[in-house]
């Protein structure tokens, strides 16, 4: 029997709409997965020392401030700094459609858009966090 | 703690007894019907809210109710058919859409252009780091300056942002609270250069900081000495700036973190409670700041339960007011307040149908009687609105004053069997949740243990849960879909505003005396330490050049920053 995928989900910039991520993390959680939440606030540093330091298989990154276009690069490049690329990174919020191709050409690994359902977002998580699980 | 109410079973609100043989027939004939009738499948026999509904409301409903003890006449206690006289017949709503984007030039030219298409108030939307207390220039509001609205970080950005629009005639709402009598020090100043006394300021801050710790999340200090600035501006106000109403109590926040109805009536409330209790706690007659609290309320889809909040609302705030703080003055008893409709009921699955959501929205609000209004523009939930959708959303509250004749009868629902029974109902539930905060100390206490933040979280769990199940319908979202969806043109904040900003915000601190600045910040501190009010010394400081990030800086070594208990 492997492990649960583990998942910290996180607030970073000065964004305070924890709506989502809070759904998100008990959705996650009722799915199975052990889920460490930031709170809110964090600096990209703290978001990236948070995955290492608690080894998750993915970061789930909500951003709802109109930041996501800095944040989410950021935070990529300190995994890739850190050796941690092998951290999923996912993520969603208030991100308009024509944003998503850029932020997957910048090595996000899955962005969810307004509307969502959570088992789409569940079974991303369980596929793509899960090979680090197996591995 | 909470208000008794007698009761009159029995009785019909005119006094004529019921008769009970008669009504109770054709009423088991109608049950009979009703239990044999069809099903609609997905019918549901609950507010979105979660309240138990019944599928009819007749006399029984209302029989407790005392016409003259628990509605009054419109502008009469208990004030819950309105709180003027005259409602709309008198004088309409205040259209008053929330704008700000990008810097303040250019929110001041959409400013201009709001005004010249018939609004008739200001509300003012700050970007991320000015609400948390950073100048634009601070590593930490990298990428989020103008995003969410306007960044205002010095007096040069609040002339910039006010250029043209005269201080003494327009009134201002500033969505802002942590740094919110930073925001109004500049407003003061600025109209003081425009050669308006501050005497003469209409407007309103919403510096509803409980809401903050429990909801929307944006602080600097924790609950207690922010709580200390905000009696100590209420203090400055009622006796400099007397037309300003210096808080805006918030239930909109709570709603938007996933509240029910009677989530946001409760906490929203208990919190206006608080800031009266903090009031006289500082020596302050209840009368002498308590008219100026005005509130802040969510227009969410399930229409009737949100026309029932805004009355339950006004009751109780009148119940409370008159007993439990014995305020005498009756404008200490009247809660007037802002709407804004619900931005979480936004889908961006076929955006223009949030038009539609947001007209019924609207409707909701001003069948409650609400004194000023924002509607959503249809593209709210990507991102800030583009000219033309603010101009449809200003549009759709003009087509309800002047077309659909809502405005020309006051509460027209009042009396209604349903519209009643759950104005008293949600009363009741409102009541039974200040007991719960009583007992756990109060609003602080209860915000320090979590349990604002986990009762919010529960509930907008369920509400999500509802909707992945499809119990719940959601047009567009998980049912009635479309697959190709068309995409809308976005306002798009470009990247250049920001470095533009922050070399507006270097070439203003590079250009003042910085002793003078450095000695007012001096002051303050001092000021912080002593006890005084700190409002004249937030003045000093934006006088003498000081910057929004400054200030909120200087007072973290005496009053700390506040950590949030994360909870899930």
């Amino acid at each position: 029997m492997a492990r649960p995928i583990r998942i910290l989900v996180a607030k970073a910039g000065l964004d305070g709409h924890d709506r989502g991520a809070k759904v998100i993390a008990r959705a996650l959680r009722d799915a199975g997965c052990e889920v460490i939440y930031t709170g809110l606030h964090q600096t990209p540093e703290q978001v990236v020392e948070a995955a290492i330091q608690e080894d998750v298989d993915g970061i789930g990154l909500s951003v709802l401030s109109g930041a996501h276009m800095t944040l989410f690069p950021r935070i990529k490049q300190l995994l890739v700094e850190n050796g941690a690329q092998d951290i999923v990174l996912f993520g969603g919020g208030t991100i308009p459609a024509e944003d998503v191709k850029p932020l997957l050409d910048a090595g996000v690994a899955a962005v969810f858009t307004p509307g969502t359902p959570i088992a789409a977002i569940i079974d991303f998580v369980r596929r793509e966090c899960g090979k680090r699980v197996g591995a | 703690m909470s208000v008794k109410k007698t009761k009159t079973n029995g009785q019909t609100g005119n006094g004529q007894a019921r008769t009970p043989a008669g009504r109770t027939a054709a009423r088991a004939a109608w049950e009979e019907q009703f239990a044999a009738g069809a099903k609609r499948p997905g019918a549901i026999d609950r507010t979105i809210s979660d309240h138990p509904l019944q599928p009819l409301y007749g006399p029984d409903d209302v029989a407790g109710l005392d016409y003259e003890r628990d509605l009054g006449y419109p502008g009469q206690y208990p004030y819950t058919r309105g709180i003027h006289a005259t409602m709309y017949r008198g004088r309409l709503w205040t259209m008053r859409q929330f704008a700000g984007f990008g810097t303040a030039k250019q929110t001041n030219e959409r400013f201009h252009f709001l005004l010249s298409q018939g609004q008739t108030g200001l509300s003012v939307a700050f970007d991320m780091p000015t609400l948390m207390g950073y100048d634009s220039d601070h590593p930490r509001a990298l990428g989020e300056v103008g995003k969410c609205g306007v960044a205002v970080c010095t007096l040069q950005d609040m002339q910039d942002l006010m250029a043209g629009i005269d201080l003494g005639r327009i009134s201002t709402s500033m969505t802002i609270n942590c740094t919110a009598p930073i925001a109004l020090a500049m407003y003061i100043v600025c109209a003081e250069e425009q050669g308006v006394p501050q005497e003469r300021l209409t407007g309103t801050l919403q510096a509803d900081i409980l809401k903050e710790y429990i909801a929307q999340k944006e602080w600097i200090y924790p609950p207690e000495p922010s709580l200390r600035i905000v009696t100590d501006m209420m203090a400055y106000c009622s006796r400099h700036v007397p037309k300003w109403n210096t808080i805006s109590i918030s239930g909109y926040h709570i709603r938007e973190a996933g509240s029910t109805a009677v989530q946001e009536l409760a906490f929203t409330l208990a919190d206006g409670f608080a800031y009266v209790e903090a009031g006289i706690a500082a020596g302050m007659d209840v009368d002498q700041f308590a008219p100026r609290l005005s509130f802040f309320f969510n227009a969410h889809s399930d229409f009737f339960e949100e026309i029932a909040k805004y009355r339950a609302a006004r009751r109780i705030w009148a119940r409370h007011m008159r007993e439990r703080y014995k305020a005498k003055d009756p404008r200490s008893w009247t809660l007037r307040f802002h709407t804004q409709t619900a931005g979480c009921s936004a889908t961006a699955q076929q955006a223009e149908n949030n038009i539609m959501r947001v007209a019924f929205q609207a409707l909701a609000a001003v069948l409650g009687g609400t004194q000023s209004l924002h509607t959503n523009s249809l593209d709210e939930v990507l991102a800030l609105p583009t000219q033309k959708n603010a101009q449809i959303a200003l549009r759709t509250q003009q087509i309800i004053a002047y077309e659909t004749g809502v405005s020309n009868v006051i509460d027209p629902l009042g009396g209604s069997y349903y519209v009643e029974k759950l104005t008293s109902e949600m009363e009741e539930q409102a009541e039974r949740y200040f007991e719960r905060i009583r007992e756990l100390g109060g609003v602080i206490p209860a915000i320090h243990a979590g349990f604002f933040q986990r009762e919010i979280a529960d509930a907008s769990y369920r509400y999500q849960r509802e909707i992945e199940s499809g119990e719940r319908i959601i047009v567009g979202v998980n049912e009635f879909v479309q697959e190709e969806e068309e995409q809308i043109p976005l306002l798009k904040i470009d990247r250049e505003v920001e470095l533009e900003q922050c070399r507006r915000v270097q070439a203003f601190r590079a250009a003042r005396d910085p002793e003078a600045t450095r000695a007012a910040l001096d002051r303050l501190v001092e000021a912080a330490k002593s006890g005084a009010n700190l409002m004249p010394h937030y003045i000093d400081c934006v006088r003498n050049k000081a910057t929004l990030g400054e200030i909120s800086e200087s007072l973290v070594p005496i009053f700390g920053r506040y950590r949030e208990p994360a909870v899930i």
